[in-house]
């Protein structure tokens, strides 16, 4: 009894140490050479393995960024500048910092502004829906309001308000990683700066209708009226196919569209100040009453 | 006799033919007709007249935007009152050309007259000509052009003819009425299109539940005494009126995965069809009216009809027409119930393959709420392609691209027999149109980078 217990432990030691011997000499001969600053790298990124980077993974991020000449192709829009200067850091390279970003809606067709006019009761999907007609509003621009963003984020940042039926942005929340902007059949999430203490101006809405049309179906639609183009003094106004759009990098923040705009179509958002759009009006008229003169 | 049908899945929904029995009426003109500019397959019309241009009826207002596109008539005369973007039926803007009616006024050398023209021109390229330019597209719902359909690639040949009366979609009955009341004309188109396609065999497919048009339809071919054009009694089983079906079932071939009819030897018409290429070929007239159903179960039978309308003509008017919108209908339905589309805009207008307003009530259309699939395998014994819905719905919400392709979702005909049969209610169908527009996507893409 003794002497098989003893013969069973001795066997598998035997087998045991035998293997252990030959697995040693073959992870010698077979070790797979990798750059140790992928490991680094990895280590500092964020983690979620979102994509927003573009990459399938934070470790596929890592491993094409050792290879690669600089760092223009490679931004962590989770991690951000900080993440960035320690990637920079570690590769031996100059980070040239990006504006942190945030995503927008470009809608503001809420339930009471945009009414619908008919039910959908197919497969609760934007991009179903989409598929299949313009939407329960006359609308054929604006948000679904299934939700395919608030799935797609995965930081939790999305929600969609069952009050006004749109979704709502959480900025603490938002990383800009852009599965949103993806996931949106109708691209009206976009990914902008977040401005100078988070002061942003952007056109909520994307109708290309015209602008009876276009009021007919939402109370809060671009008309396409070109007041806010024909108001800025900075060249910061696209106005094309109807409606219109803020570039930001032109966009000096002075609000003068956004009290122009009849139909509240353009949002100023994080601004400590509420917009006073009568003294913003006189300021215009002053201006354009001198410039007569 | 033996009926016929394709050899796997469908389904056998109540085929409600209320509006049977009642003959087609003429439509009167509305005041204004809208014109689509993409009332066809592939690339939009380009418009040709201006604002303020007088049009008889008949003439071309809008010409082939592309090899694939067809040409577009004015199917009343009076004046263009504006060339603009205008909601379709399910709500997108589509370029239309608005018309206000003054009269009608008919294009010179279009033969209005009832008598029947049974000479067939010998030249096929005369034929096919003639059919491009009248603007004929397949009206069977897919609106595919015709002359396009009619001059298969180099190297391949037609050895059959189908031409598809079985209007296998149910409440449908324009097809059934158009056999019964103009049989001759239908036959001489597909004589016409044999001709074109330089002589094959031809055969009608007519479901079991129209009786009436085989004898018909058979009477004729005896009185036409045409050879080569028979009749072939079908089972009656949705979706038969698939290309892919009714080749299976008349011709016992199976068109293969991503290959065109045409390699199976077949070319599929609709009988709706072969009277437009009758109309556009002896008689000169272009494909500006069409016969359409407004039905549902709900209203009586004086109510239902068969319209013959110009194409162009806005729902609104013909649901007026017709007596408004019936109480207790929660939904209107362009097509059948099977494969319609929902009519989210009663404003948007008739176009070239509108073939009813249906009227459907709140039990027989309103979604019941979505369970967990219990692997029945219903949907799999129900898809006339031979996939597995249950399967493709996994996959699909997965967004696995590689594994549905290789399930071949891009096969799915979306006949909606798998969301019918489903004792789950899943939407099934909604999922797979999305991801089957991905694969194709995926496909051509494939395709387009191998030709570089």
């Amino acid at each position: 009894m003794t002497g098989t217990i003893l013969w069973t432990i001795l066997i598998l030691s035997g087998l045991g140490l035998v293997l252990a011997v030959v697995l040693f000499f073959i992870a010698k001969k077979f070790k797979v050479e990798e750059d140790p600053r992928i490991d680094e790298i990895e280590k500092t990124l964020p983690g979620a393995n979102c994509g927003g980077c573009g990459f399938a993974g934070c470790r596929a991020f890592a491993s094409s960024a050792v290879a690669a000449p600089d760092l223009e192709k490679h931004f962590c829009p989770v991690g951000g500048n900080a993440v960035m200067q320690q990637v920079a850091a570690i590769l031996g390279f100059e980070l040239q910092e990006k504006a942190p970003q945030v995503a927008v809606l470009r809608c503001n067709g809420s339930c009471e502004a945009r009414p619908r006019v008919n039910v959908y009761d197919g497969l609760a999907s934007c991009r179903v829906k989409a598929s299949l007609y313009a939407g329960d509003t006359l609308c054929a621009y604006g948000c679904l309001g299934c939700g395919d963003c608030e799935a797609a984020c995965a930081f939790g940042a999305l929600k969609i308000n069952p009050d006004t039926l749109l979704p709502e942005i959480d900025e603490e929340k938002c990383t800009a990683c852009g599965a949103c902007v993806k996931a949106c059949p109708r691209t009206l999430l976009e990914l902008r700066n977040k401005g100078p203490r988070g002061m942003r101006e952007f056109v909520a809405c994307r109708n290309r209708d015209k602008g009876p049309v276009a009021k007919k179906a939402c109370a809060n639609a671009c008309i396409g009226c070109g007041m806010c183009f024909r108001t800025c003094t900075h060249g910061a106004i696209v106005f094309e196919n109807n409606v219109s759009y803020i570039d930001f990098s032109k966009c000096k923040l002075c609000r003068e569209c956004e009290a122009m705009c009849p139909t509240g179509a353009i949002h100023g958002v994080g601004f400590p100040k509420p917009l006073d759009k009568d003294a913003v009006k006189e300021r215009i008229r002053k201006r354009k009453e001198a410039a007569n003169a | 006799m033996r009926k016929i049908t394709f050899p796997i899945g469908g389904v056998h929904p109540h085929d409600s033919k209320f509006a049977a029995e009642r003959p087609i009426e003429v439509l009167p003109l509305p005041a204004v007709v809208y014109v689509s500019m993409a009332q066809h397959l592939g690339a939009p019309a380009k418009p040709i007249v201006a604002v303020g241009d007088s049009v008889k009826t008949g003439q071309v207002i809008a010409e082939p935007g592309g090899f694939i596109s067809a040409f577009v008539h004015a199917p009343a005369s009076g004046t263009v009152k504006s060339i603009a973007p205008r909601k379709d039926l399910a709500g997108n803007s589509v370029m239309h050309i608005e018309i206000a009616v003054e009269g009608d006024e008919w294009m010179d050398g279009i033969d209005l007259s009832d008598t029947l023209v049974t000479a067939i021109p010998d030249d096929p390229a005369a034929i096919i000509e003639k059919v491009k330019a009248c603007g004929v597209v397949g009206l069977g719902g897919a609106t595919f052009p015709t002359h396009v359909k009619l001059a298969p690639p180099p190297g391949k040949k037609a050895e059959c003819l189908i031409l598809n009366g079985t209007e296998c979609e149910p409440y449908l009955t324009s097809d059934y009425r158009i056999m019964l009341e103009r049989p001759k004309e239908i036959l001489i188109g597909a004589a016409l299109m044999q001709k074109a396609l330089g002589g094959c065999r031809c055969v009608v497919g007519i479901e079991e539940n129209k009786p009436e048009a085989v004898k018909v339809m058979r009477a004729a071919i005896a009185e036409l005494s045409l050879a080569d054009i028979e009749v072939a009694v079908l089972r009656k089983k949705y979706p038969q009126g698939g290309e892919k079906q009714l080749i299976a079932a008349v011709m016992r071939r199976e068109v293969r995965s991503g290959a065109l009819p045409i390699d199976a030897g077949a070319v599929v018409q609709n009988v709706g069809t072969s009277l437009a290429v009758y109309e556009a070929v002896q008689k000169n007239k272009p494909l500006i009216t069409n016969v359409l159903t407004v039905t549902g179960a709900m209203l009586p039978a004086e109510k239902q009809h068969n319209y013959l309308y110009r194409i162009g003509t806005p729902l609104s008017f013909i649901i007026e027409q017709a007596g408004g919108v019936p109480e207790g209908a929660a939904k209107l339905v362009s097509g059948g119930p099977m494969m319609g589309k929902a009519i989210a805009n009663v404003d948007a207008t008739t176009v070239k393959g509108s073939s009813s307003v249906l009227y459907l009530d709140a039990p027989s259309t309103v979604r019941k709420e979505a369970s967990a699939c219990i692997r029945c395998g219903r949907c799999a014994d129900a898809c006339p392609m031979g996939l597995e819905p249950f399967l493709l719905n996994r996959l699909c919400k997965a967004g696995d691209l590689e594994a549905l392709e290789a399930n071949a979702v891009q096969d799915c005909i979306e006949c909606g027999c798998c969301i019918y049969s489903c004792p789950a209610n899943i939407p099934l169908l909604d999922r797979f149109r999305i991801a089957k527009g991905q694969v194709i996507g995926a496909i051509r893409a494939r395709a387009a980078a191998q030709k570089q």
